[in-house]
């Protein structure tokens, strides 16, 4: 039962993690690789916030959201753009940035315990015996959150429509007068806010140490790559796999797995379907 | 108002050198293998005329090279990214120092088996990510590394963060110095050989223009890239276990960052029209980044917007806009 309700907590946390990214590659096609540096600095922004400025909690989360998705927009306006469509240079120049920001903040000091995010609510409860506290539950229910209102904006809302439709076939939205590079941007943005958001929820579970935006990005890459490269249902469903994956290995062979466990998925993936779950529509641009 | 465009024209020299001229005359010959000589002279000089701070830094700057040529040549020729220069390192350095270590094999074996054997296991580890684009190769490589610094810290393999303390040295002086830069020649020479003069090279830049035409040439794409793979990783291997028998340890510090990022960084600075051009990156950036050491890791965030800056802003890149100036001239003229 342990594993159960873990393993489900565990899946929340690499949805949250992950989808981000995976909004941003499936939509502007750009492989974000300074996602988990914005996972980190959006909780250290709050950090700073909260701690420096004394700002309330909910404020200074938000104002590190805010910040975080216009450093995102940034990155695209300013950098990525001049490279689109170059995958190695976008993963290069996107890589680089990540880099960038998260071994400066480590050059400022981020490290240690003295960077920690106060819980959301203090206790817990108890579900079927489990003790359980109100941050993990937090996540639960603001990964399904995210998941309904992302599902809500990609179907119902022009812009979202926007974004769908310049994933699926570029020019026809160029055709139909959708501005791309506007549309990429936004979703880069958004992607960015995610991981911010991602990190505001995760991180009072820990320090912030900036060896999580490392493994952050690859966690995100791993299910991104395992649900197939961009799709978002992929990604929950390849989530859910990992999650329990890893929480099967660290109960049951030895902890400290998590990340050799998406190392062996990502391998895994590629020799047997590397368009991942579901992958379909561009399993033929995949493989060369 | 009147407007002006920029024209470029070869040298005379250039053109003359490109055919049989270029046999006849000592002009023309030096005007082709001149820069090469210059850059192997300088290369061998050097050593001599620096303080032996410098020549541990040379030695240094020589591990970062062979890997930047290593990154250069998968990067501008096959169109494979690697992010991960750092599993070369790692697992040169660990087979070298393994088979030194408990097996007591002096390093004139381990430095040759380390070479050749993690090339082979690196390309066998890379080989899931090379039938499929160059997206999965990047992810692939830069997995790696990380997992496995994770894997021996939590198994202890190796002796966990520890590591294999009370290798065998090299001795101390400019031979070590020597020895990196002359296979770094070689290497280069065989590279450009390769690259510029065999079909084989050929194929390669087919396989990162256009892949659907080495298959309409009933080639094996993924083989090339193997081949292509195997050599990039046999000079990272080789520069891991270098840099394993120059400190006598080896540890998790061989899978770090570093290894990955200023290979890239000074592949970018270089630039990518030619298989020198990582060399002369690295030679810019790792003195730099040596004398930097005392600001920690405020160092890859240099090297990290340097590279972003080359990347976005200057893709040509250091080497590529000397050599134009080398076989052109430019001048402008009324449009």
């Amino acid at each position: 039962m342990g594993i159960l309700i873990y393993g489900l907590i565990n899946s929340l946390d690499l949805i949250l993690m992950s989808i981000g990214f995976a909004l941003a590659y499936g939509v502007s096609r750009v492989p974000n690789f300074a996602h988990g540096a914005l996972f980190i600095l959006g909780g250290y922004l709050t950090w700073l916030f909260l701690f420096r400025f004394n700002i309330p909690y909910l404020f200074s989360a938000l104002l590190a959201v805010i910040i975080t998705a216009l450093i995102g927009a940034g990155l695209y306006r300013f950098i990525i753009i001049r490279v689109r469509g170059m995958p190695i240079s976008e993963i290069i120049a996107s890589f680089g940035v990540g880099l960038a920001i998260l071994e400066f903040l480590r050059w400022t000091g981020l490290r240690g315990t003295t960077y920690m995010l106060p819980s959301f609510f203090r206790g817990g409860v108890y579900i079927f015996d489990i003790p359980v506290d109100f941050q993990r539950i937090t996540i639960v229910l603001s990964g399904i959150a995210i998941l309904v209102f992302i599902w809500l904006f990609t179907s119902y809302t022009k812009t979202g429509l926007a974004l769908k439709a310049i994933a699926q076939n570029e020019r026809a939205g160029l055709v139909l007068g959708i501005d791309s590079d506007r549309a990429a941007m936004i979703a880069v943005a958004i992607g960015a806010a995610l991981a911010a958001i991602a990190g505001i929820i995760i991180l009072p579970l820990g320090n912030i140490i900036v060896e999580t935006g490392y493994e952050v990005l690859i966690f995100a890459i791993a299910v991104s790559v395992c649900g197939g490269l961009g799709s978002l249902k992929g990604a929950v469903l390849a989530s859910f796999i990992i999650g329990y994956a890893q929480m099967l290995t660290v109960s049951y062979i030895a902890p400290h797995y998590h990340f050799v466990v998406a190392m062996l998925v990502i391998v895994i993936v590629l020799i047997t379907r590397p368009s991942g779950l579901f992958g379909k529509q561009k399993e033929l641009e995949e493989r060369v | 108002m009147q407007e002006l465009r920029k024209e470029r024209l070869d040298r005379g020299v250039k053109v003359r050198s490109e055919s049989i001229y270029a046999i006849s005359s000592l002009k023309e010959i030096m005007f082709i293998i001149g820069p090469g000589l210059l850059l192997a002279a300088l290369l061998l000089i050097l050593p001599l005329f620096v303080s032996s701070y410098w020549q541990g830094a040379l030695k240094i700057t020589g591990v970062y090279v062979l890997l930047a040529i290593g990154f250069g040549f998968l990067a501008n020729y096959v169109g494979l990214v690697s992010l991960g220069g750092a599993l070369f390192v790692g697992v040169g350095g660990y087979l070298s120092g393994g088979l030194n270590y408990f097996f007591d094999l002096p390093m004139i074996v381990t430095i040759p088996i380390a070479a050749v054997g993690g090339a082979l296991i690196c390309t066998i580890l890379l080989l899931p990510a090379l039938p499929l684009r160059g997206v999965y190769f990047a992810i692939v490589t830069l997995v790696y590394p990380m997992a496995l610094s994770r894997i021996i810290v939590a198994t202890g393999a190796f002796r966990g963060t520890d590591g294999l303390p009370g290798l065998e040295r090299f001795p101390v002086g400019i031979g070590p110095i020597y020895l990196i830069f002359i296979v770094i020649l070689i290497c280069l020479y065989l590279l450009s050989r390769l690259v510029n003069y065999e079909d084989f090279g050929l194929v390669l830049r087919g396989v990162k223009d256009n892949e659907l035409s080495i298959k309409a040439s009933a080639l094996h794409l993924t083989w090339y890239k193997i081949q292509a793979v195997f050599i990039a990783a046999f000079m990272g291997c080789f520069a891991g276990a270098y840099l394993t028998h120059l400190y006598g340890w080896v540890g998790t510090s061989l899978l770090a960052q570093d290894f990955s990022i200023l290979p890239v960084a000074a592949a970018v600075v270089g630039g990518p029209g030619t298989i020198f051009g990582p060399l002369v990156g690295a030679f810019i950036l790792v003195p730099i980044s040596e004398a930097m050491r005392d600001y920690g890791t405020l160092r890859i965030v240099f090297y990290a917007i340097i590279l972003v800056i080359f990347v976005v802003f200057w893709t040509e890149g250091i080497l590529d806009y000397l050599k134009r100036k080398y076989e052109q001239f430019e001048h402008w003229v009324e449009m």
